[in-house]
This record gives C-alpha cells, sequence and structure tokens, in this order.
C-alpha cells in the first residue's frame, strides 16, 4: 500500500469504498512496527485505541456519513499534548510515567472529527531544540538520510509524514520548531496564527510564543489538518475568537496580482548557497504565475534571536517551575522539600533544559529584569512594528525557512550554533503571524529545502493559497525517501 | 561575565542541585549565549513600549457559573506520593 498518498486522496478512496480506515491503519502500524526502530518518530505507539478508531471510522464510511476531512485519518501527534489516559512526556523523564487525565483541546476536535492517533511523536524535551537529539528517550532520524537530524523540536510527527509512518501530524513551533523539521523532511508545515489553534492541554514551554500546527504531505492537506483543529476555545484565553474559513475553499484561486515581498535579511553570508538558489528560483515561479515581487526590508530580524534568547527562556523558567515532584512525575526524596525539589529537577531535566531553565531564571532575576526582558519585549516590538510596516505594501513574505539543510546527528555540540537554525523562523512566532514551510527543491546531496511563506495575522487562506499555487507548479511535494 | 557564585545562586532561585561539573559548564555556556544576548542592549528602543504577547486580546472573560470540578481521585492519580486527598510532601514546618 502506498503510505504517501496526501489525506485528500486517501479519504476520497475511504469514500469510495476502495479501501478503509482500518486497512490504512494497519499498514501505517505495520510500518511503523518494521521502521519506527530505525527512524525513532515515535515514544508511545497507541495501536489498540488507534484500531478501535479505525474501526468506528470504517462504520461511519460504510454507511455514507463519514464526519468530516479528517475522518479515519492515522496523525501522529507531538508527545506534548495531552492525551487521556494514553502517557504524556514531553520528551522528559520528568513527566516518564505521567497519564493525563483529560485530553488537550486539539486531541479532543481531532477525536471528534474521527481521526485516528497513531502514537505520541518524539521531540527534544520539553519542546527545546531544533535536532530531535534532546529527547529523553531517543533521537529521531531523518528520513532522508539517517545519519541526519529531521530538525527539532517537533521531529518526530515531521519525520512520520516524510517517512510514511503517518499521513499528517501535529506539532507546536515556539521558534520554528514546525517549520524547520518540515523544511528538513521535506514536507509541508503550518505554524498559524498565535491562538487561531487552542492551547489547552499543551504543555507548556513559552506561553506568548506556543504556536501549534500541523504537518502533511501537501498543502491541501495542512489546510485540512488545520481545519479541523482551528477555532476559538473558552479553555484558552488566550484563543482568537474569530471565524473559522474553510480553508481549503479558495486554494485554486491562484496568485495573480498578489504582492510578493523578499526581504534583505533574509539572505545571509553563511546560509547555504543550495539555499538561496532555490528559493530565488522558487519566486520566480510565483512571479511566473503572475505575482507582483518586491523587495521588502525587516531591519529588526538580526536582533531576533537574541530577543528570543530571553523571551523564551524566561517563560520556560516560569512554566517549568511547576515540576516539583508533588503533583505529578518524577520525584527523587531529599532531606526537606527544597532538597527534594532541587534533586527532583536535576534528575529530571535534561542539560538543554536546565540550561534554559537557568538562562530564564538569570533574565529575570533582580537586577536583570529591565536590562534583558523589558529591553526584549521592546525589541519584539519592533519585530512586529517591521511587519506591519511591510504589510502595508506587500502581502506575503517569501524566505528561506533554515539558513542550511539537515545536519548530522551530534554536528552541532555547541548551543549557539544549534539555535542559529531558528534565525529565519523566530521572527514569525514573536510576531504570532501565520507561516508556512514547502518544499522548493533539493540540495544536490538530495537533502530537501524548505521556502517559507509568511503572512499577516489570520491569514491562513492567503498564505495557504500562494504555497498550494507554488507547489501545483512544482513536483517536489511528490519526492519521497526510500525506506526500507 | 557570570561567575561561578552567580551560576550558583541562579540554580539556588531554579531549584536545580547540580554537580560542580555542571556547574561549571553552565558558567561557560551561559556567558557565550550572554555575549549574543548582549547585543540587545546597544538597541535603540527609547519610546518602544514592550509586547509581552501577539495578540491583542485583554481580560477575557467568562460567566461565573458553578461546574462540576475534576474529580479529587483524578487529580491525584499521577501524584508521586499522597495521603487521603492530599499531597504529601516532605515536612516544612518544625514541631
Amino acid at each position: 500500500m502506498d503510505l504517501h498518498r496526501p489525506i485528500h486522496e486517501l479519504t476520497a478512496a475511504f469514500s469510495r469504498g476502495e479501501t478503509s480506515p482500518t486497512a490504512v491503519t494497519e499498514a501505517y502500524l505495520g510500518r511503523i512496527e518494521k521502521l519506527d526502530g530505525k527512524l525513532g518518530a515515535y515514544i508511545t505507539v497507541t495501536a489498540e485505541q488507534a484500531r478501535a478508531a479505525a474501526a468506528a471510522a470504517d462504520r461511519r464510511y460504510r454507511a455514507g456519513s463519514p464526519l468530516g476531512p479528517l475522518d479515519g485519518v492515522p496523525v501522529s501527534i507531538k508527545d506534548v499534548f495531552c492525551t487521556r489516559g494514553v502517557p504524556t512526556t514531553s520528551g522528559s523523564r520528568i513527566l516518564e510515567r505521567y497519564v493525563p487525565p483529560y485530553d488537550a483541546t486539539l486531541v479532543s476536535r481531532l477525536a471528534a472529527g474521527g481521526a485516528v492517533m497513531l502514537g505520541k511523536g518524539n521531540l527534544d524535551e520539553f519542546a527545546m531544540g531544533s535536532s530531535t537529539e534532546h529527547s529523553a528517550f531517543h533521537v529521531t532520524r531523518n528520513p532522508w538520510d539517517l545519519a541526519r537530524v529531521p530538525g527539532g523540536s517537533s521531529g518526530g510527527p515531521a519525520a512520520a509524514v516524510a517517512g510514511g509512518l503517518a499521513a499528517g501530524g501535529y506539532g507546536t513551533d515556539t521558534g520554528g520548531s514546525i517549520r524547520q523539521p518540515a523544511a528538513f523532511c521535506g514536507v509541508v508545515g503550518l505554524k498559524p496564527t498565535f491562538g487561531r489553534i487552542s492551547r489547552f492541554g499543551l504543555i507548556a514551554f513559552a506561553s506568548s510564543l506556543d504556536h501549534p500546527g500541523p504537518f502533511g504531505l501537501d498543502v491541501t492537506d495542512a489546510a485540512l489538518l488545520l481545519g479541523g483543529v482551528a477555532g476559538h476555545d473558552s479553555l484558552d484565553a488566550t484563543s482568537i475568537p474569530a471565524p473559522v474559513p474553510d480553508y481549503t475553499a479558495d486554494l485554486a484561486r491562484g496568485v495573480r496580482g498578489v504582492r510578493l515581498g523578499v526581504p534583505d535579511e533574509y539572505f545571509i553570508p553563511g546560509m547555504d548557497p543550495e539555499i538561496e538558489a532555490a528559493v530565488r528560483a522558487a519566486v520566480e515561479v510565483l512571479k511566473g504565475l503572475g505575482a507582483s515581487v518586491e523587495r521588502v526590508s525587516l531591519p529588526a530580524t538580526p536582533h531576533a534571536l537574541a530577543t528570543y534568547y530571553v523571551i523564551a527562556p524566561a517563560e520556560a523558567s516560569s512554566n517549568l517551575a511547576r515540576y516539583d515532584g508533588v503533583k505529578y512525575g518524577l520525584r527523587v526524596p531529599g532531606r526537606d522539600l527544597v532538597d527534594m525539589e532541587s534533586r527532583t529537577r536535576a534528575a529530571g531535566f535534561g542539560a538543554e533544559v536546565k540550561r534554559r531553565i537557568m538562562l530564564g531564571t538569570y533574565v529575570l532575576s533582580a537586577g536583570y529584569y529591565d536590562a534583558y526582558y523589558g529591553q526584549a519585549q521592546k525589541v519584539r516590538t519592533l519585530v512586529r512594528r517591521d511587519f506591519d510596516a511591510a504589510f502595508g505594501r506587500v502581502d506575503l513574505i517569501v524566505a528561506p525557512t533554515t539558513p542550511n539543510v539537515a545536519f548530522k546527528h551530534g554536528d552541532k555540540e555547541d548551543p549557539v550554533q544549534m539555535y542559529l537554525n531558528d534565525v529565519f523562523t523566530i521572527p514569525a512566532d514573536m510576531a504570532g503571524i501565520p507561516a508556512i514551510s514547502v518544499p522548493c527543491g533539493f540540495t544536490a546531496g538530495g537533502l530537501p529545502i524548505g521556502l517559507q511563506l509568511i503572512g499577516k495575522a489570520l491569514d491562513e487562506p492567503g498564505v495557504l493559497r500562494a504555497a498550494y499555487a507554488y507547489e501545483q507548479a512544482t513536483d517536489w511535494h511528490r519526492r519521497h525517501p526510500e525506506l526500507a | 561575565m557570570i561567575s561561578r557564585e552567580d551560576v550558583e545562586h541562579v540554580a539556588r532561585l531554579a531549584r536545580l542541585a547540580l554537580t560542580p561539573d555542571e556547574l561549571e559548564r553552565m558558567r561557560t555556556q551561559l556567558n557565550a549565549i550572554l555575549v549574543h544576548i548582549d547585543a540587545l542592549r546597544a538597541v535603540n528602543t527609547d519610546g518602544i513600549e514592550g509586547t509581552s504577547h501577539a495578540v491583542p486580546l485583554v481580560n477575557v472573560m467568562r460567566d461565573d457559573e458553578p461546574r462540576p470540578p475534576f474529580p479529587a481521585d483524578a487529580m491525584l492519580g499521577n501524584a508521586p506520593d499522597r495521603a487521603g486527598e492530599f499531597f504529601r510532601v516532605p515536612r516544612i514546618i518544625e514541631d
């Protein structure tokens, strides 16, 4: 069975009775069984639950009444979304034995739409990382080259979709954790507007920056996966109370007359020349489809990375204070409460998480707060204003997703080198605006390259439309890695 | 530059019992990261308001209607140590 079949084709085949959710789910489970020892895309596989959900979807298709466009669709969900009765680790030893008593809103909406959860996808611990090497359990490998990383932090779902171990996936993007692994694995990854998808039941990393979003084999799938979970949620006070459009309705309208901005600051010395060439070629393709192209400047971009590495660790140090060995998770005994907490946290958190907690605690500590945190919040305003100014002239911004392609495991031991991976993805997180990564070519060595399209708040339809127009004019998304 | 004493102080605030090796590695790495972050101080932000949040939502309220609470057993189910309806912790009050 072809397990690189887009969701929109799969569900059409379900409706025609050519195959069934159970047949497809069994095929994915078989492939996971066979290949995931090598790939490491999952932390937990929920085979029994998946079979039950697929059987229920079978009955609905047989009755001619599927629940919607995701009914019977097998997906991987990053292990940072709480799942009732299913261990949820966030990639950390400190939550190794945690079994949530409730579902995240994203999870309950998927269940209500009939989607089949195959399992919980691997990630860098607490979503902190760009390589999925910082999972406490095992690394995930890139399906295009097992010696390389899939990107991160949502490396599990990205590798699963690219490798044919799930039809779709969900991750989170705080500094690039959906778009960067999508680019590294050659799939589509969408980070919607902040607040478009509920964060209820999402294990928090940086609350002002965490964006849930989907991975798909093509843009249509990303639109369907977004539509299945987007919308207001009274359980998340930062959720946007705006109606959810049908994201597939206008996909094919094209880009004629659309104004595209190419930011000078996203082509920097040291970036991979093959990426620059592929992205510039993609801009020409969009121009050929009728879009107009102009240069724009986002002058605060060079400061975005440093700003992020103040704000995200600061929020993380506060959010992760809850792991104290009292309410859930690991406890290491100590001579008193503080000793117990300190030993528990030292044993339960990995090196990268400790580093970010320390950095965040430092920048929030007395005497440094204004110089670091206060200043970073002001620079964040400058990053937002850059986008506001650019969107006065253009409809969308086109840029590379990453400055380099997938690197080898162990290649970026230096934390600062690792952080530089996110230099082109962080700004859209800071501004909370939608951005997508779509495949736009391969290096001579056969590694995927990602094109990033960034839009105004809530303009997911515009972002998806341009991505779709590009995709239809090219065939990069039809290439899949050989895994055996 | 962050000193060894600074690192120890921050580790205490963060409730992290770090080994001597970890403290030393943390000092080196935090200093390397702070070199990059310090560049922010040079950015002119006079008269600029900070952004705490990308979405302009304030004071989101709901009606104050009673709803059934989560069952205590479900909430206590993950506790590493419990006594009846309570989370048990090491003694924090002297006799």
